[in-house]
């Protein structure tokens, strides 16, 4: 369960989060989508403790998670993707998930066993020993989803894990997301393909100018005019009523 | 064990066996002083591996820490007479102390990559200006240890004693970087070099692991200071705190390859050698280290994984940008 309450964030002038309260539920899967430029990596780089907020709180599982420093985050069972794939380059795809399984376990055997089964369950099992570095933009999201999964959350937040990919893998990625949620593991993720969100989160928050507009079960979101307006443009949505070609 | 595995430890095995009868074969006391700053010299260099490869924290000033055990060992011996043998581990405390207060000073403000360089250097200036200027370390004069031959004085009669000394001391080096290749502790570090902010998503905490790693390299590194003051019997500011040193220790990890095992042990014999033989065979000093200079440019410009990279051993790894 996360909560965040009115949470606030600029640089210099700008106000990238703008008073932000939203909820997710324990093993849920929610949504936050808005058009580029929304504050969407702002809100999760708050929550997982690489931005400090101005003001609000970030609460995880009871705890009070505001401003704490990534690593203690990540020890409250929250753990965040980045959009901008960062794998540890130099090091094999067997090396790299099992820094995230050393988070639950010390010893070298069983962190390895740990990263053998995070790479089965995420198609990486073929491409254990490569470096990180020569994978596919396709392979390097499942690295960033596969470490994340090894220290075993209970959070998920996923930045943006379909971006780049074509519409095969984007369905790989959707079933493995779901079998993660029905696991218990609550997944709170950034998207675009909206082909994505449709299909995996039954709540959606729609940021836009560093506020949320709308909120709410994403098909009646994908409808509500204020969204559609933040995507395409003050107007559109009277003249999609209207029948109108957009311009 | 699997087959290779055991092969591995059996040629481990036959070359712990062949270092150990060395000074029975070699009587050359000129071919053991050889020896013995080669393997000083890998000793230091796997010390600043520990930090600089590892941990991709590239340090300039690491003879801060060799200096720090130089002195602590010497000046606890010349002035309150505790023996040599009990300040190894004292100078090992005062190394990794001096390296955990760089660290946390350095590491706190998230100095990286050339800062962290240019920092280790100044502290490293700093000590010798110190070292320099009050009479606690001899200020110029430096610290001569008064001869007093025996074994339990950590002065050996010959040569052979501190070769197996200075065995000892790279095979402890060689096994706490084996053991980094598959602790948590090592893992963590290497995710740390790669991609500090990836590593603390998954729960690394950065700060510390960078902080464990430059006390453990300044601890190492310090009873290379201690060994070298029982060797030489005498040190100064230049001697203990000199930045020449600081270069050679990072040569030594650099041109044989960072981040491994075996690296900075050829490292060392590639150096040591090179430097031999131009002094040797060519009698200008300007020449032969015109020379030295020449070979080890090509070595850093054509071999960016080190010299290791050459062999089956460095394979596997490549050099992480750090």
């Amino acid at each position: 369960m996360l909560e965040i309450a009115h949470l606030s964030k600029s640089f210099g002038g700008l106000a990238a989060v703008r008073d932000v309260s939203l909820t997710v539920p324990e093993g849920r899967i929610v949504a936050l989508i808005g058009p580029n430029g929304a504050g969407k990596t702002t809100l999760f780089a708050m929550v997982a403790g690489f931005e400090k907020p101005d003001e609000g709180s970030v609460r995880a599982f009871g705890a009070d998670i505001t401003g704490l420093a990534p690593h203690r985050i990540c020890a409250h069972g929250v753990v965040r993707t980045f959009q901008i794939t960062q794998p540890f380059a130099g090091l094999t795809v067997r090396e790299n998930i099992m820094v995230g399984a050393y988070h639950r376990v010390a010893a070298r055997a069983a962190a390895a066993r740990i990263a053998d089964e995070v790479a089965q369950r995420l198609g990486l099992a073929e491409r254990l020993d490569q470096p990180a570095d020569r994978l596919t933009v396709a392979a390097r999201k499942r690295l960033e989803l596969a470490r994340a999964l090894a220290t075993g959350p209970r959070l998920l937040l996923l930045d943006e894990v379909m971006a780049g990919l074509n519409p095969t893998e984007v369905a790989e990625i959707v079933a493995v997301v779901r079998t993660i949620a029905a696991e218990g593991v609550g997944i709170f993720l950034i998207e675009h393909v909206m082909q994505a969100v449709v299909s995996l989160s039954d709540l959606t928050y729609v940021l836009s100018d560093g506020a949320l507009i709308a909120e709410g079960p994403t098909a009646a979101i994908a409808a509500d005019p204020r969204v559609i307006e933040a995507y395409l443009g003050h107007g559109a949505a009277a003249r999609l009523a209207r029948g109108a070609a957009l311009p | 064990m699997r087959g290779p595995a055991r092969g591995r430890w059996l040629v481990g095995a036959l070359c712990i066996a062949a270092a150990l009868a060395v000074p029975f074969v070699v009587r050359s006391d000129y071919l053991l002083n050889f020896l013995i700053l080669v393997l000083l010299a890998a000793y230091l260099g796997q010390a600043w591996n520990v930090l600089g490869g590892y941990g991709g924290q590239s340090s300039f000033g690491h003879v801060v820490f060799f200096g720090t055990g130089a002195y602590a060992s010497s000046i606890l011996q010349t002035r309150f007479g505790v023996n040599p043998w009990l300040g190894l581990p004292a100078a090992a405390a005062a190394g990794a102390l001096v390296g955990a207060a760089i660290g946390f000073l350095s590491f706190r403000f998230g100095l990286r990559g050339s800062y962290f360089a240019l920092i280790t250097l100044a502290f490293a200036e700093a000590f010798r200006i110190v070292a320099n200027s009050v009479p606690f370390t001899g200020a110029g004069l430096g610290i001569l240890i008064p001869l007093n031959q025996s074994a339990a004085n950590f002065q050996f009669r010959d040569k052979p004693g501190f070769y197996y000394v200075a065995l000892a001391l790279v095979l402890g080096s060689l096994a706490i970087a084996w053991w980094l290749e598959r602790a948590r502790f090592g893992a963590r570090l290497a995710a740390v070099r790669e991609n500090e902010d990836a590593a603390a998503a998954l729960g690394v905490d950065a700060f510390r692991c960078k902080l464990a790693a430059i006390a453990l390299s300044g601890g190492m590194t310090a009873v290379g200071g201690t060994f070298y003051a029982q060797y030489f019997l005498y040190i100064d500011p230049s001697i203990a705190y000199g930045v020449g040193r600081s270069v050679e220790i990072l040569l030594v990890a650099i041109v044989g390859g960072v981040g491994t095992v075996f690296g900075p042990l050829l490292g060392a014999l590639a150096l040591q050698a090179i430097g031999e033989l131009t002094r040797a065979w060519l009698d200008a000093p300007p020449l032969s280290l015109v020379v030295y200079g020449a070979l080890l440019m090509l070595i850093v410009g054509f071999l960016p994984n080190g010299l290791i990279g050459l062999t089956a051993l460095g394979r596997r790894r490549r050099r992480a940008d750090a």
